[in-house]
């Protein structure tokens, strides 16, 4: 069956199985393999994309179920460059170890900052609650998650400031 | 790697559609909503559709709102819309309450009110809350819709009323005054399915208790339903002795089985504790206290 999808923001378009699961879609089909692929049971969140915004477990969708949608990886969260601040927050608070769940996590993470900019450790413990670390013992991702969200409202804050004095002369 | 065997696909764009498509493509297809109770049986290759019959599309079948007396809910409403919906917070708090502890966030985001009732898997979360609340189903096939006691529903582990042919369109729950609800579960670890998990409702007339609900799940409860329990609440004050014996009663009369969540004593104790603990916080809240 041909499917279009948009991966990253770029429109794909692929003929696919229909029993093809969205993880091996992206990482067999797309070769963007930092979607990794861990227990295959749904418990582990290593598999862990944005479907139309929304972090999902990719190996229990089909990826025909994802024609029409737009799916978002790990590759497409650095803004060239420059990282996402949910990237920069787990490399200064060492939010990894092995890096396997990484990727999962760091999309969970960046769903949850878009929809509450200011989380508390309990939310973000919540927000991550599908997801195994096998390394960290997750207070390193705690505090990587909490960082983010301080430097992003830091930098709002600025943006505000910054706008003020724009306009008063 | 978990593969499923091979099927054919298709997309319904209208309930009519998933409807005749089910006739066209015969007794081994099947209607995939979340998918995430129908594709992890799918790479077991537990499950064999000829064909998926996919009703993402219809978001028509997702909604909450109110109707007269009654809360309605599309079949296509995820787990995740169901927690955060105010509506359903201050009428049936015991959905949030079971809501919270069904699975994880990721699998809420996608796993759908209607495919769960429709998996009807023996510990599902949500068969035990619409059953305490008396809900009930509306099915839709070829010869036009009929609705269905939630307590009539579920036909044993994995059989329900929805007959081949047809697909589950809405949950209704009737509102209530002066009454409370709450869930509780005890799971191994979180985002587990439940060792045990009880949901009441309180309706109160004074302070005697002019209806209950007791919904139970995991542990071999005839339509997930404690009613030698609710039998015996009716009419009864409203005091903590009345719901430690409610809660002795409902773990009498339930049929656990011994597995890796434990032995049958310890989940029959859980079952006396939790419905004792869940009829006081909806006692609580029918009275306006929490
Ligand atoms: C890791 C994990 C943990 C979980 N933990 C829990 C838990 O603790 N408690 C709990 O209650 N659940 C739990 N679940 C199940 C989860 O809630 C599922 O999402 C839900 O049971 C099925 O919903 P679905 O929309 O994904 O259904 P699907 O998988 O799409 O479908 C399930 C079945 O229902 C049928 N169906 C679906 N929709 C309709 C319809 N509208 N009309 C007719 N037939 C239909 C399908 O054909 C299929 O047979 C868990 C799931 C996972 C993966
Ligand atoms: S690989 Fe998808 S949840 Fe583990
Ligand atoms: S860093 Fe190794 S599993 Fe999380």
């Amino acid at each position: 069956m041909e499917i279009t999808v948009r991966v990253n923001g770029e429109q794909v378009v692929r003929d696919v199985e229909p029993r093809l699961l969205l993880t091996h879609f992206l990482r067999d089909e797309l070769r963007l393999t930092g979607t990794h692929w861990g227990c295959d049971t749904t418990n582990c969140g290593a598999c862990v994309v944005r479907l139309d915004g929304s972090p999902v477990k990719s190996c229990t969708v089909l990826a025909v179920m994802a024609d029409g949608a737009s799916v978002d990886t790990v590759e497409g969260l650095a803004h060239g460059a420059e990282l996402d601040p949910v990237q920069e927050g787990f490399v200064t608070c060492h939010g990894l170890q092995c890096g396997f769940c990484t990727p999962g996590m760091l999309m969970t993470s960046r769903a949850l900052l878009d929809r509450d900019p200011d989380p508390s450790p309990q939310a973000i413990r919540e927000a991550i609650s599908g997801q195994v670390c096998r390394c960290t013992g997750y207070e390193n991702i705690v505090r990587a998650v909490r960082w983010a969200a301080e430097k992003e409202t830091a930098e709002e804050t600025a943006e505000k400031e910054a706008s003020k004095e724009e306009v008063t002369p | 790697m978990q593969v499923p065997a091979q099927f054919a696909y298709e997309k319904a764009t209208s309930v009519d559609d998933a409807i005749e498509l089910l006739a066209r493509h015969g007794p081994e297809s099947l209607i995939v909503a979340g998918g995430h109770s129908l594709i992890p049986m799918m790479k077991l290759r537990l499950a064999e559709p000829s064909t998926l019959i996919d009703i993402n599309g219809l978001t028509d079948l997702d909604y909450i709102r109110v109707e007269g007396d009654q809360v309605r809910l599309g079949a296509m409403t995820r787990h995740a819309t169901v927690l955060e919906s105010a509506v359903v917070r201050e009428h049936f708090p015991i959905l949030p309450d079971a809501e919270r502890t069904i699975a994880d966030p990721l699998v809420r985001n996608r796993g759908t009110v209607g495919g769960s009732l429709c998996q009807a898997d023996p510990s599902e979360d949500l068969s035990a809350a619409f059953s305490a609340l008396r809900a009930d189903v509306v099915i839709r096939g070829a010869e036009g819709q009929r609705v269905v006691p939630v307590r009539e529903f579920h036909h044993g582990p994995y059989e329900t009323a929805v007959a081949h042919g047809e697909l589950l369109i809405e949950v209704r729950v009737p509102i209530r005054t002066r009454t409370g609800s709450a869930y509780q579960k005890v799971e191994r670890r979180a985002g587990d399915w439940a060792v045990a998990s009880a949901g009441s409702v309180v309706s109160l007339d004074g302070d005697t208790v002019a209806e209950a609900g007791i919904g139970l799940t995991a542990v071999g409860a005839s339509h997930f339903v404690a009613a030698e329990a609710e039998d015996a609440l009716r009419g009864r004050p409203a005091t903590d002795e009345a719901f430690t014996e409610a809660g002795r009663i409902a773990a009498e009369h339930c049929a656990p089985s011994a597995d890796q969540r434990g032995p049958v004593d310890y989940k029959r104790a859980l079952v006396a504790e939790l419905v004792a603990r869940t009829l006081q916080r909806a006692t609580a809240r029918a009275r306006g206290e929490a």
